[in-house]
């Protein structure tokens, strides 16, 4: 091959391009035009030949008929509301015992039988410490409150993509999502992200716009993710659900939940709007959507390949990173410096920013080590709630995570940590607003290719968190 | 015509008993092979309009499970699997849905560049039998590059939905390459399909592809003089024809291409499999 020839500057190749300017200015008429031109007649041409249609309008009744109410003014958004209420409740209620099952085997059973193990194996007490009540408990969590939803959510999310449903989802939200300078597309992630966020930030990729799949990505975090419902559910059942007479208490507390998430899109479209006014500025690309026909979904295909697209590799990714997580945490709460552990002087050390933020200094210590999932707060906040605490009667010894059953006790050792109905708000607030796991973290590393935008995806939920905390708080105090 | 219309497998029509005795439905013909390639024999392309059933005709023939959703636009990566058919070996690229080879999306650059540069074997376009017409924009645009295509008519099972009846062996007689009509998600039509692949790599079907009527004269005049000018400066340019149409029309990317030399690139990468064929002129 001619390299000299071929280098952009050389003659050969100006007077090529030269050349070619020149003709086009000589000839009349846009000539890509008219390529186009004659392609469509051919075309029509020769279907017109090959193919017959019946004398009724192409698309049957049932897809059009369904079209216009599902993307009707009146009954869109309500529909689009109902379904994935439905959704979600089908997938709290349906995880509700595969988790107690798998919490049960790996981690009732599990642990207790892997001490005696490690016990006759006569592994030193530290190292028994560390990697079983450490990482395999923290992964045991993660797996037992994480596998169950996603199992469930994910199929019926990928079913409803199946059958069509969401483009339309799509083209109703389309309109907001402009207004707030973002793409149509960006409502697919935004629903995929209420199963988990890394799977989330995925989904981004069909976004073409780099701006604009950046505003996704950065948001997607709003979206309350799988692993924050038990956090929301507990606090919301404990603390507001406490607030009412008993008949009222669990749908309140199913409000506030309900609240909590409604805030979370608000919050997307909020975020959109001032990310495409600031830091990504531009103008909304063109969105021109292909409402495909409703096609009946293949059930078996859609489990499998979801099963391994979606649910198993979100897993994995969340199973190495709770195993260091676990290490870290036992860690802390088991190495004693100057009289006391880690995390005992951690905890001291946030109280004073935290009482500011309304929360404690265990929340955010808890929040710190379970970077890696946010199914292992609760279980951290108990741990080093009895830490700090001293309440020897609960949990099975220092560094080990724990849940309780009976609630009652829960709330009893939570009052004892001196948690009151504002640090259970602004918990439930902290859990929507703060940076994303690090599983997601990893992810949008991943997809961006950018150190700078994951940082930006990390602070600017946690900014936003600390300042609708301290607002809360503040507005707390003068009101109370 | 020759060929196409004896030996077309759009002939075979209804499935049967007949079939499971016929040679070219046993399946022990088709070994799926995932991804594992080595040496291929035939590199074929899957092209085609976006949500046509590209990916389930992808996943038929390599048995690799990647998700198709009903969405349009969903493959944003991709795909490569490969597959042996008679005793010979066959890569298979899925390449993004386009619905044109003249505009400038990445995705579609990507298609683009594959089957002007990487010279498939055999080309096969995807379409959807309700849709045909406007995917015939894409089908006819290919045949201009390239003489070793197959034209798969897919989502006939839809088409029977809708009341609509598609001629197969008329589009052949039109379009001067294999037609075959399929029902990828129900596995109907794929045996002819892979017959039909078989024939056009193999070169026993010789494809007389329907070309665009010629230009008006001024316009071949300058066509033959930048057609002239580019095989000496990149001799060997596949598709030199269709590059000098697109000077003309001032297309951008190829303006591109040429400006930093990244022609000269593709010119000289045949696809074996280490060339990507995701470098998009741009």
């Amino acid at each position: 091959m001619n390299e000299s020839v071929a280098t952009p500057s050389s003659p050969e190749v100006n007077d090529l391009l030269q050349t070619a300017q020149q003709y086009r200015q000589r000839l009349q008429g846009d000539l890509h035009e008219q390529m186009v031109e004659a392609i469509y007649s051919e075309a029509e041409r020769i279907v017109a030949r090959a193919v017959s249609t019946p004398a009724t309008p192409a698309r049957p009744t049932f897809d059009r008929t369904l079209d216009r109410i599902v993307t009707s003014r009146v009954w869109g958004f309500p529909i689009m509301f109902g379904l994935f209420a439905v959704m979600f409740w089908i997938t709290i209620s349906g995880a509700n015992v595969p988790s107690g099952l798998l919490a049960e085997w790996l981690v009732e059973r599990g642990h207790p039988w892997l001490r005696e193990l490690a016990l006759a194996w006569g592994w030193p007490e530290w190292f028994r410490g560390l990697t079983i009540d450490g990482m395999y408990l923290a992964t045991a969590w993660v797996v037992s409150v994480m596998l169950p939803p996603m199992a469930i959510f994910f199929p019926m999310f990928t079913l409803l993509e199946d059958f069509g449903y969401l483009p339309r989802v799509a083209f109703n939200l389309d309109a907001l999502f402009r207004k707030a300078g973002a793409h149509g597309k960006q409502a697919m992630s935004l629903m995929m992200g209420f199963g988990c966020n890394a799977a989330g930030v995925v989904s981004t990729r069909i976004i073409d716009s780099p701006r604009e799949r950046l505003i996704a990505i950065l948001t997607n975090n709003f979206s309350l993710c799988n692993g924050r419902w038990p956090t929301q559910f507990l606090m919301a059942a404990l603390f507001i659900g406490a607030l009412v007479p008993a008949p009222w208490s669990s749908l309140i507390a199913a409000g506030a939940v309900i609240g909590v998430a409604v805030l979370g899109v608000l919050l997307t479209f909020a975020v959109s709007w001032a990310l495409s006014r600031t830091v990504l500025k531009g103008q909304p690309s063109a969105f021109s959507l292909e409402l495909p026909p409703y096609r009946p979904p293949r059930l078996w295909q859609t489990l499998y390949t979801s099963l391994l697209d979606r649910t198993l590799f979100v897993l994995w990714r969340a199973v190495v990173f709770a195993l260091p997580a676990g290490a870290l945490i036992w860690l802390s709460a088991n190495v004693h410096v100057a009289g006391d552990s880690v995390a005992a002087h951690l905890v001291r050390g946030l109280d004073p920013v935290a009482f500011w933020l309304g929360l404690n200094g265990v929340i955010l210590l808890a929040y710190v080590l379970a970077i890696p999932a946010n199914e292992i707060v609760i279980p951290t906040v108990l741990m080093l709630t009895v830490l700090v605490t001293g309440t020897p009667e609960a949990g099975a010894g220092a560094g080990v995570m724990f849940e309780v059953e009976d609630s009652n006790l829960l709330k009893q050792l939570l009052l004892q940590g001196g948690w009151t109905t504002l640090t259970a708000i602004n918990l439930m607030l902290f859990s929507l607003l703060h940076n994303p796991c690090s599983t997601t973290l990893y992810t949008i590393y991943k997809e961006t290719g950018s150190l700078r935008w994951t940082a930006w995806a990390a602070l600017l939920p946690l900014a936003l968190g600390f300042t609708v905390c301290f607002l809360v708080a503040r507005l707390w105090h003068w009101l109370t | 015509m020759s060929a196409p219309s004896q030996a077309s497998p759009s002939n075979a029509v209804a499935m049967g008993e007949a079939c499971q005795s016929c040679a070219v439905f046993r399946a022990a013909r088709l070994r799926k092979l995932g991804v594992r390639m080595g040496q291929a024999d035939f590199v074929v392309a899957l092209a085609g309009n976006p949500n046509t059933g590209k990916s389930t005709v992808f996943n038929a023939l390599t048995g690799l499970r990647q998700h198709t959703g009903n969405w349009p636009g969903k493959t944003v990566t991709r795909a490569e699997g490969a597959f042996e058919y008679n005793g010979r070996r066959y890569k298979l690229v899925d390449l993004p849905g386009t619905y044109s080879l003249l505009s400038t999306s990445p995705d579609e650059q990507v298609a683009r560049d594959f089957l002007l540069f990487a010279q498939p074997d055999v080309t096969v376009i995807v379409t959807d039998a309700t849709r045909l017409e406007r995917n015939l924009n894409l089908v006819l645009q290919v045949l201009e590059v390239t003489d070793r295509a197959v034209v798969c008519v897919n989502l006939m099972d839809e088409a029977e939905r809708h009341g609509l009846q598609v001629d197969t062996r008329q589009l052949a007689r039109d379009l001067g390459v294999p037609v075959v009509g399929t029902a990828a998600r129900r596995g109907r039509g794929l045996p002819e399909l892979l017959q039909a692949i078989e024939d056009v790599a193999t070169g026993r079907v010789r494809c007389l592809p329907h070309r665009l009527p010629e230009p008006p004269p001024p316009l071949r005049e300058a066509v033959r003089v930048l057609v002239d000018k580019l095989e000496r400066i990149y001799p060997g340019l596949p598709n030199a024809r269709w590059v000098a149409m697109r000077l003309l029309a001032g297309d951008e990317s190829i303006l591109n291409a040429i400006r930093t030399g990244t022609i000269a690139e593709l010119a000289a990468a045949r696809f074996s499999g280490q060339a990507s064929p995701q470098t998009a002129t741009s």
